[in-house]
C-alpha cells in the first residue's frame, strides 16, 4: 500500500467557530493505480490532500493517521516532510499560473528542485529538466527551458507543472483539478499525458475533480465525497453502472451527456451544497436526498463494506 | 468613538460647563495661572487671564468644525471628480488626472498663505482652502476605486438594463467606492485639524477672540517654561482626538465590507 | 424539441451579418500602429422565435464578445445586427434604451453580476424603474415578488443582500432580473459554468422552463458541449472569431463535418468508463494562435489534420451542405 489514510479529520478554527473540512476519511492508494476523488464544493476532497502534503492553512488542525510507504506523515516536522514532498509524492494544482513563480525562468524553478533534493550539479539538473519537458510533450524543450511562465499558454504551463512534479520521480502524483481551467481539447491532451506517464513511470495518481467524465476516463477506483466525508467507494466500472449512494446516483443522473439524446428536463438534486459551518446532525446529504427517512436525520451513516471492493455510507440498504 | 463623542459633547456644551466666559479675563487671578480647583480654573488661565478649560473647549469647536467641513468639501469635490474621471476613462480621464498631478505638485502652504493674504483671515476661507487642497488625494483614490469597480459585471448588467450613465455612477459605482473613501475621510479629518493647527501656529489661522487648539498650542509653546499647563492641556486634547479618528478609521475599514468576512 | 413553436413565423427575429468586433491594441515600439485584436471576425447567423442557438467554442473563440456585440454592449467594428427587422448595430446607449426591454443578458459569474450594496429586491426591480417609472413602488414590489417565486426564490428574502445567497441562488436572481421585463431574447453567457455540477441542472431546467412559458429565444454561450446539446435547437461552433460550423443539434452531434467540431466532440469526456476508455480521441496538436495574428486563409489550419495549401490561401466560406447544416471547410466531405 503506497498511501494509507486512516480516520483523517481536518478542522479549521474560524472566528465563526470550528469547521470540519474533512471528517473521518479513510482511503488508500496502491502503487501504480489511479484513484479518482469526486466531489463538489464543501466535499473536502482538496483538503484531504492538502493535509497530506502538509499545506494546511495556519488555522487548520489534522487528526488521524496517514502512512506513506508505511511512514506516518501527520505530525512530521517540516524538515522531514520536505524530504518526502516533491520527492516521493508531488501535487499539481488547478491554476498553473499561480503555482509558478512569474519572476523566475522555468529553468531556474526546475533545476532548483533537483539541485536541492537530488544533489545534482547545475548541468545535470538542466539536462534532466529538458528531458522531462520533452517527456511531457513540450515542443522545442531546449529553447522553452529558458522562458518565463507567462510565455507559455495555459495547457503548456500545466505540462510544465507536471514536469516539475515529476523531477524527482515520485511514486505518487496528486492532481487537484488539473484540467478544470483548461479548454476541452487541451484537457484531452493533458489527461492523456497523465495516463501515459502513470503507465510509463509506474506512478500512482490521485485525480481530484468534480467532472465524472474525467474520472471515467482515467481512474481505476473512485471515491465520492460529500460534506467532508466519503460516501461511496468502488471500482470505476461498478460505480458508474451501479451506484449505491443516492448522491452518486443523483450526480450521474443530473449530468447532461454529450452522447445522449436529451430528455426534456434534467434530473436535479434539489437544494444546495452543504454549509460546512452548519452541518446537520445526521447524514449531511439528508436535506437533499430523495430516499431520506427518519434515521437519516439523527444518525451519521458509517462507512460500511458491502462487497469485496465497495463501501458506502448510507442507511439505505438498496437503491431502488 | 466614545471618547470622541465625549469631546464633541463637551465642545458643544462648553459655555454651560464653566462659570468663566472664554474671552474675558479673570481679573482676580494670575496671568497666567496654574490649574486651581477652587476657583474652577481646571486648566488654569492663559496670558490674558482667560480660563483655559473653556478656551480649550471652544477651541475644540473650531478645530472639529474645520476638520469636518474641510473634509466634507474635499469629499464632495474629490468624489465627483474622481468618479467622473474614472467612469469616463480614456483621454478625458487622462486630462483630468494630469490636472490633479499638476495641482498636487504645487506647494500647498504657499497657496493657503496667498489666499489668507488676499482675502484676510476669514474662518470660512480656511475651511474652503483646506478642503480645496485635500480633494486631490481623495479624487485619486476615488478614481482608482472607480476603475476597478467599473470592470465588474454588475456594471455591465446595469448597462444591459439601460440605466443611464449618471445613475450608474450614482447608484452603482459610488456606493461601492465608499468603503475606502470613508476610511480616508476619517484619516483626513485629523490631517486637516493638524494643518489648521500648523497655520495657527504660524499665526495665519483663526482670528482672536476665536480660538482653536492650534492657537492655544502656539500660545502655550511660547510660554512653555513658565506656564506649562498652557501647552499641555490643548496638546493632550489634540492628540487624543487625532488618535480617536485614526482608530475609528481602522475600525470602519474592517466593518464596512460585509462580504470580506 | 423541434421548431414547431416558430413554425408560424418563418422570419428570424435576429439576423447577424458579417459581424466583426476588433479591439485596438497598441503594438510594441514607439511609433507602431494599432494592431487589431480580431475577437469576432465575420459571423453570420439567424435566430428564430422560440429557438435556442447554442454557441460553443474554446477560449479566444469570441463567443462572449459576440454576445456583447449583439446587445451593443460592445460596439461592432463592422457588420449588421437586425432585430425584428431594425438595424441596431452602432446605436448609442440612448438609442438602445427602447430595445433593452426586449434584449437581455445573463452573466457567467453569479455573484459578480449583482451590485453587492443593493438588496436583491432593488436589483430585480431596477429594470422596472428604468423602463416603467410610472409604476408605484407597491406594484413594483409585487412584480418582483412574483418573479422571485417564478424563478424559485423565496419572496420573503426580498430585502437580503447578494452575499447572503449561494451561487445557484445568485444566478436565479440574475435570471429574475433578466426576465422581469419579459424580453424576447436572452443572451446566456456561460450561465452555469461557475456553478457546482449538482446545481447546474437546476438552473438549466429553470431557463428551459422559462423559455417554454414565455416563448423566449436564447443565445446560449458555453464551452460545455454536453450542456449545449441538451438545451439548444441549433448550434454554432466558433474558433478564433470565425464560424466553423452551424447545424441542427442532432445533426451536429451525429455527423459533424468540420474537423474542429469533430475534435471538440471527441475531446469531451463521457461519464461512462467503458465508452471513455475505448474512445478514439482526435487529439489536436499545437496551441491556439494569437488573435492578434490569426493564420491566413482558414484560421484553423495550423492545427487541422486535413490542412492543405489551399487552406492557407483561401479562407473557406460558410456553405450550406444540406439539412440545415453549414460548414466552413474546403474538405468537409473528406471521409475517414
Amino acid at each position: 500500500m503506497l498511501l494509507d489514510v486512516k480516520n483523517l479529520t481536518t478542522r479549521f478554527h474560524t472566528h465563526d467557530g470550528e469547521v470540519s473540512a474533512v471528517s473521518d476519511v479513510s482511503l488508500s492508494v496502491k502503487a501504480g493505480e489511479c484513484l479518482g476523488v469526486v466531489g463538489e464544493s464543501g466535499s473536502g476532497k482538496t483538503q484531504v490532500f492538502m493535509t497530506i502534503m502538509g499545506l494546511l492553512a495556519k488555522n487548520g488542525r489534522a487528526e488521524g493517521e496517514v502512512y506513506f510507504n508505511g511512514q506516518q506523515i501527520i505530525g512530521l516536522k517540516t524538515e522531514a516532510l520536505n524530504k518526502l514532498r516533491g520527492v516521493e509524492f508531488s501535487m499539481i494544482f488547478q491554476d498553473p499560473m499561480t503555482s509558478l513563480n512569474p519572476y523566475l525562468r522555468i529553468s531556474r524553478q526546475m533545476t532548483e528542485v533537483l539541485v536541492e533534493h537530488r544533489g545534482c550539479s547545475e548541468a545535470e539538473a538542466a539536462q534532466k529538466s529538458i528531458d522531462l519537458l520533452d517527456l511531457v510533450g513540450i515542443p522545442e524543450p531546449k529553447e522553452r527551458f529558458r522562458m518565463y511562465p507567462h510565455e507559455f499558454s495555459g495547457g503548456m504551463r500545466q505540462r510544465v507543472m507536471i514536469a516539475m512534479a515529476l523531477l524527482c520521480e515520485p511514486q505518487l502524483l496528486i492532481a487537484d483539478e488539473p484540467t478544470t481551467a483548461l479548454d476541452v481539447t487541451v484537457q484531452a491532451q493533458i489527461l492523456d499525458l497523465i495516463a501515459r506517464l502513470g503507465r510509463e513511470l509506474n506512478m500512482a495518481t490521485v485525480l481530484i475533480t468534480h467532472d465524472l467524465g474525467v474520472i471515467a476516463g482515467l481512474s481505476d477506483r473512485v471515491v465520492v465525497m460529500y460534506g467532508g466525508r466519503i460516501v461511496e467507494e468502488a471500482p470505476v466500472d461498478n460505480l458508474f453502472k451501479n451506484p449505491y449512494h443516492p448522491y452518486t446516483w443523483g450526480l450521474l443522473e443530473s449530468m447532461p451527456r454529450i452522447d445522449e439524446i436529451s430528455r426534456d428536463t434534467l434530473y436535479t438534486i434539489s437544494g444546495q451544497p452543504p454549509d460546512l459551518q452548519a452541518l446537520p446532525p445526521g447524514c449531511s446529504f439528508e436535506p437533499r436526498c430523495e430516499y431520506a427517512f427518519d434515521r437519516c436525520q439523527i444518525e451519521v451513516p458509517e462507512l460500511r463494506r458491502i462487497a469485496e471492493d465497495r463501501v458506502k455510507a448510507c442507511h439505505l440498504d438498496q437503491l431502488k | 468613538m466614545a471618547i470622541l463623542s465625549v469631546i464633541v459633547i463637551l465642545a458643544v456644551l462648553a459655555p454651560s460647563l464653566s462659570p468663566w466666559p472664554f474671552d474675558e479675563p479673570d481679573w482676580g487671578y494670575d496671568f497666567p495661572g496654574p490649574p486651581n480647583v477652587e476657583l474652577k480654573h481646571w486648566f488654569g488661565t492663559d496670558g490674558n487671564g482667560r480660563d483655559l478649560f473653556v478656551r480649550t473647549l471652544y477651541g475644540a469647536r473650531i478645530s472639529l468644525l474645520v476638520g469636518i467641513i474641510a473634509t466634507s468639501v474635499s469629499l464632495l469635490i474629490g468624489v465627483t471628480y474622481g468618479a467622473t474621471a474614472g467612469f469616463i476613462g480614456g483621454r478625458v480621464d487622462n486630462v483630468m488626472m494630469r490636472i490633479v498631478d499638476i495641482l498636487y505638485s504645487l506647494p500647498f502652504m504657499f497657496f493657503v498663505i496667498l489666499l489668507m493674504v488676499f482675502f484676510g483671515r476669514n474662518i470660512f476661507l480656511i475651511f474652503v482652502a483646506l478642503g480645496a487642497v485635500e480633494w486631490l488625494t481623495m479624487a485619486r483614490i476615488v478614481r482608482g476605486q472607480t476603475l476597478s469597480v467599473k470592470k465588474k459585471e454588475f456594471i455591465e448588467a446595469a448597462h444591459a438594463i439601460g440605466v443611464s450613465n449618471w445613475k450608474i455612477i450614482y447608484r452603482h459605482i459610488i456606493p461601492n467606492v465608499l468603503g475606502p473613501v470613508i476610511v480616508y475621510m476619517t484619516l483626513t479629518i485629523p490631517q486637516v485639524i493638524l494643518t489648521e493647527s500648523f497655520l495657527s501656529f504660524l499665526g495665519l489661522g483663526v482670528q482672536e477672540p476665536l480660538t482653536s487648539w492650534g492657537v492655544l498650542i502656539s500660545e502655550g509653546a511660547k510660554q512653555m517654561e513658565s506656564a506649562p499647563w498652557l501647552l499641555v492641556f490643548p496638546a493632550i486634547f489634540l492628540a487624543i482626538t487625532l488618535f480617536c479618528f485614526n482608530f475609528i478609521g481602522d475600525g470602519l475599514r474592517d466593518a464596512l465590507d460585509p462580504k470580506d468576512r | 424539441m423541434n421548431r414547431e413553436n416558430g413554425a408560424n413565423d418563418n422570419r428570424p427575429i435576429l439576423s447577424v451579418r458579417g459581424l466583426k468586433v476588433y479591439f485596438p491594441i497598441v503594438g510594441s515600439g514607439l511609433f507602431s500602429k494599432m494592431i487589431p485584436l480580431k475577437a469576432v471576425d465575420g459571423i453570420d447567423f439567424d435566430l428564430y422565435p422560440g429557438e435556442t442557438l447554442g454557441v460553443v467554442g474554446e477560449s479566444g473563440c469570441g463567443k462572449s464578445t459576440l454576445g456583447r456585440g449583439i446587445l451593443q454592449l460592445l460596439e461592432p467594428t463592422e457588420g449588421t445586427v437586425l432585430w425584428l427587422g431594425e438595424h441596431i448595430e452602432g446605436l448609442s446607449a440612448k438609442e438602445m434604451i427602447g430595445y433593452r426591454k426586449q434584449l437581455q443578458i445573463i452573466f457567467q459569474d453569479p455573484l459578480a453580476s449583482l451590485n453587492p450594496r443593493m438588496t436583491i429586491g432593488d436589483i430585480i426591480a431596477e429594470p422596472l424603474t428604468v423602463h416603467y417609472p410610472e409604476l408605484s413602488p407597491e406594484d413594483r414590489k409585487q412584480k418582483v415578488r412574483e418573479m422571485m417565486e417564478r424563478v424559485g426564490l423565496l419572496p420573503l428574502m426580498i430585502n437580503r443582500y447578494p452575499h447572503e445567497f449561494s451561487g445557484g441562488q445568485c444566478q436565479r436572481i440574475g435570471v429574475a432580473r433578466a426576465m422581469i421585463l419579459e424580453p424576447k431574447l436572452i443572451i446566456c453567457d456561460e450561465p452555469v459554468s461557475a456553478l457546482d455540477v449538482s446545481i447546474q441542472a437546476q438552473i438549466i431546467n429553470l431557463i428551459k422552463d422559462l423559455q417554454d412559458s414565455f416563448g423566449l429565444s436564447l443565445v446560449f454561450i458555453s464551452h460545455d458541449l454536453s450542456i449545449v446539446r441538451h438545451i439548444s435547437h441549433r448550434i454554432m461552433v466558433l474558433y478564433l472569431g470565425n464560424t466553423m460550423e452551424i447545424a441542427d443539434r442532432d445533426t451536429l452531434y451525429s455527423t459533424p463535418r468540420h474537423p474542429y467540431t469533430r475534435a471538440l466532440i471527441s475531446a469531451v469526456p463521457i461519464p461512462d468508463p467503458k465508452l471513455e476508455k475505448k474512445k478514439q480521441r482526435l487529439v489536436l496538436e499545437g496551441d491556439l494562435p494569437s488573435p492578434l495574428s490569426p493564420p491566413s486563409g482558414c484560421v484553423f489550419r495550423t492545427r487541422c489534420p486535413l490542412a492543405q495549401d489551399v487552406c492557407s490561401r483561401q479562407k473557406p466560406v460558410l456553405k450550406e451542405i444540406g439539412a440545415g447544416q453549414q460548414v466552413a471547410c474546403h474538405f468537409w466531405d473528406w471521409q475517414e
